[in-house]
């Protein structure tokens, strides 16, 4: 009796630590996909411009601050950083003013076209970017707006919106109506229950997905490269200037731009997971 | 101080008519519960009368002023959620104070009434947590002080207990009762729960597929239900229904047995409730089926006829399934009605 059970039960345990093996290696290898050129980064930043250059690679940093000071000392480059910063805070501005109120409207009337409405807001995003910039490029040429802070975060707007449309949605639906509707009882207009009971359950989510739209356009590289000459942003100054720059400092230029990124969206990974339905608290 | 009066409203989302040319008056102080199956439209005419929905036909007064065309927050009420709708944001103190901050009321006064209601409802020690910190019932608590400390002239409360347990409810119901009868306020309950509309209601509108089926006091719904919904629908459980056959001159032949019965010369339902019968010798026969001992009495599901047939008998009886028993309803307990209309026939 006690050996046919252990029969039955061995290959069981096995192939469920086989499993749990399989398992193992898969997170250690995402992990590792993701991180180890992360580290690389981190390394060669923090290193000085000859060690960059050297071959073989060092496996620990040294931190020398030589191939970011030479990073910054570099012609054009904190003009882009400022263009960068100015472009990301414009979208931010605009994707959460045009976006946060699309949200609330979603999650809150029921009006003709709801569902194709939500449809169309992801499917900005069908339309790959090249096949829109030249158009772009025309239609801002003739408007005058080309080369500018301004248009490109038009464009920027553009992609942002959907992910803060989604989010904010997420975000208000996540509120029972029955708040809003307590507070109208209580003496609220429609405008007081929204900035005294809605806002206040909500800001943590707008900053993040605003923190969000800010890093959308902070990585974006194709619409700056084709819509800016004078007015580049880190990224597009970094991709224009690829096959002539050095190693070094496309290292520290990389560094500069996956930090903030890395930090806002660890920040703020709680409400993007929300704008997937997983967490609404 | 407040007469509600609900004059000829319907409500109709779409194709669906959800409430039919209800009329009500509620009066001052009365404490009415709206009691129906969920879609029967009790919630939507509750909050036709909060003002968080607007009816598509008719009028609402509250306290002779037509209220159907203002915000919640003009008419002069307060609500109570079923899911409480405590602000999360705030503490309890905050919660129970914003309807008062919202009418710019000195600070001074603020705190008094809060405190007041919060003593009154016995969450004064938790004044400073926030809702995240507190139980299904103290979060009710909050809800209904938070109402209180509007003074309204009217207080509206939707399935207020049905997130509570059940012993939690029971405790709930006698002490809102208290509260509410202590505060003077007119008061509209909704409540899918007959025993809840029972037990604290001054009158029961039972609702059914958006129409008031009857509007009466407790004991005059349960004893003489206008219509056979009522019947089935309220008491535990519902009332015994048999065909009757009539034999001419008031006369009704049921299952074998000749009863008295309204004057008007065609079949009928009879009808009665369980615990208004009585075992003799000259009842009606019927075959218990299912035995139910439930400690205060004992519930016998029998066959009458094809039809089930309870009966509530003294627990100290021994009935066994199979067993045919003689059951003899209470002549002034049996009531009729018409199967056509399904109204009652006197």
């Amino acid at each position: 009796m006690t050996a046919v059970a252990t029969d039955v039960a061995a290959p069981g345990t096995d192939s469920r630590k086989a499993g749990q093996y399989v398992y193992i290696a898969g997170v250690v290898l995402l992990c590792a996909w993701v991180l180890v050129p992360l580290y690389f980064l981190l390394i060669n930043t923090l290193s000085s411009p000859e060690t960059v250059n050297t071959f073989p690679k060092r496996f620990v940093p040294e931190f020398d601050m030589g191939s970011l000071s030479f990073f910054a000392g570099f012609d054009g480059i904190l003009t882009a950083l400022k263009n960068s910063i100015l472009v990301a805070g414009l979208t931010m501005i605009m994707s959460i003013a045009i976006g946060a109120p699309a949200g609330y409207a979603l999650s809150r009337f029921d009006f003709w076209g709801k569902e194709l409405f939500r449809l169309l807001i992801l499917l900005t995003r069908a339309f790959p970017l090249p096949l829109l910039a030249l158009p772009l490029a025309v239609m801002f040429i003739r408007a005058g707006i080309d080369d500018t802070v301004f248009g490109l975060a038009l464009v920027h707007t553009t992609l942002a919106i959907p992910f803060a449309v989604l989010i904010t949605f997420s975000l208000f639906s996540g509120i029972p109506m029955e708040l809003e509707e307590a507070a109208w009882t209580l003496g609220c207009t429609r405008l007081t229950a929204f900035t005294k009971v809605i806002l206040p359950l909500v800001l943590p989510g707008i900053t993040a997905s605003a923190i969000f739209a800010f890093v959308i356009s902070w990585n974006e590289v194709f619409a700056a490269a084709v819509l800016t000459i004078e007015n580049r942003t880190l990224t597009a100054f970094l991709l224009q200037n690829l096959d002539t720059s050095p190693l070094h400092l496309k290292f520290a230029g990389g560094f500069i731009l996956v930090v903030p990124a890395l930090i806002f969206i660890f920040a703020v990974r709680k409400y993007l997971f929300a704008m997937w339905g997983i967490a609404n608290r | 101080m407040a007469i509600i009066e609900i004059k000829n409203v319907a409500k109709r989302f779409g194709e669906y008519q959800a409430l039919h040319d209800i009329n009500l008056t509620i009066a001052d102080q009365e404490f009415m519960v709206l009691l129906g199956a969920s879609g029967c439209g009790k919630s939507t005419l509750l909050r036709i009368i909060c003002g968080l929905e607007t009816a598509t036909e008719g009028e609402v007064w509250i306290g002779g002023r037509r209220v159907d065309h203002l915000p919640p927050k003009d008419r002069g009420i307060s609500m109570v959620f079923q899911n409480y709708a405590v602000f999360p944001h705030l503490t309890v103190f905050e919660n129970i104070g914003f309807g008062l901050r919202m009418q710019k009321l000195p600070n001074d006064e603020v705190t008094r009434r809060v405190e007041r209601t919060a003593t009154l409802m016995h969450i004064e020690q938790l004044l400073k947590r926030y809702s995240g910190e507190l139980s299904g019932g103290q979060r009710q608590r909050v809800a209904v002080a938070r109402a209180l400390a509007m003074e309204p002239d009217v207080i509206l409360m939707d399935e207020p207990l049905s997130n509570l347990d059940a012993l939690l409810r029971m405790e709930m119901r006698a002490e809102l009762k208290g509260v509410l009868a202590e505060s003077k306020t007119t008061a509209i309950y909704v409540t899918h729960d007959q025993v809840e509309a029972m037990s604290m209601a001054d009158r029961i509108s039972v609702m059914h597929q958006g129409k008031i089926v009857q509007a009466a006091s407790p004991i005059e719904v349960y004893r003489n239900p206008a219509a056979e919904f009522v019947a089935g629908f309220i008491g535990n459980p519902p009332m015994n229904f048999i065909t009757a056959k009539p034999e001419g001159g008031g006369k009704y032949n049921v299952a074998g047995h000749s009863f008295d019965g309204p004057a008007a010369n065609s079949e009928l339902q009879f009808a009665i409730r369980p615990e208004d019968m009585k075992l003799s010798e000259d009842g009606l026969s019927a075959v218990a089926k299912v035995v139910e001992p439930l400690g205060a009495h004992l519930l016998v599901t029998c066959e009458l006829e094809g039809n089930l047939f309870r009966a509530v008998l003294d627990s100290e009886l021994q009935v066994n399934p199979g067993e045919t028993l003689k059951l003899a309803p209470m002549p002034d307990r049996i009531r009729w009605f018409d199967p056509n209309t399904t109204l009652a026939v006197a």
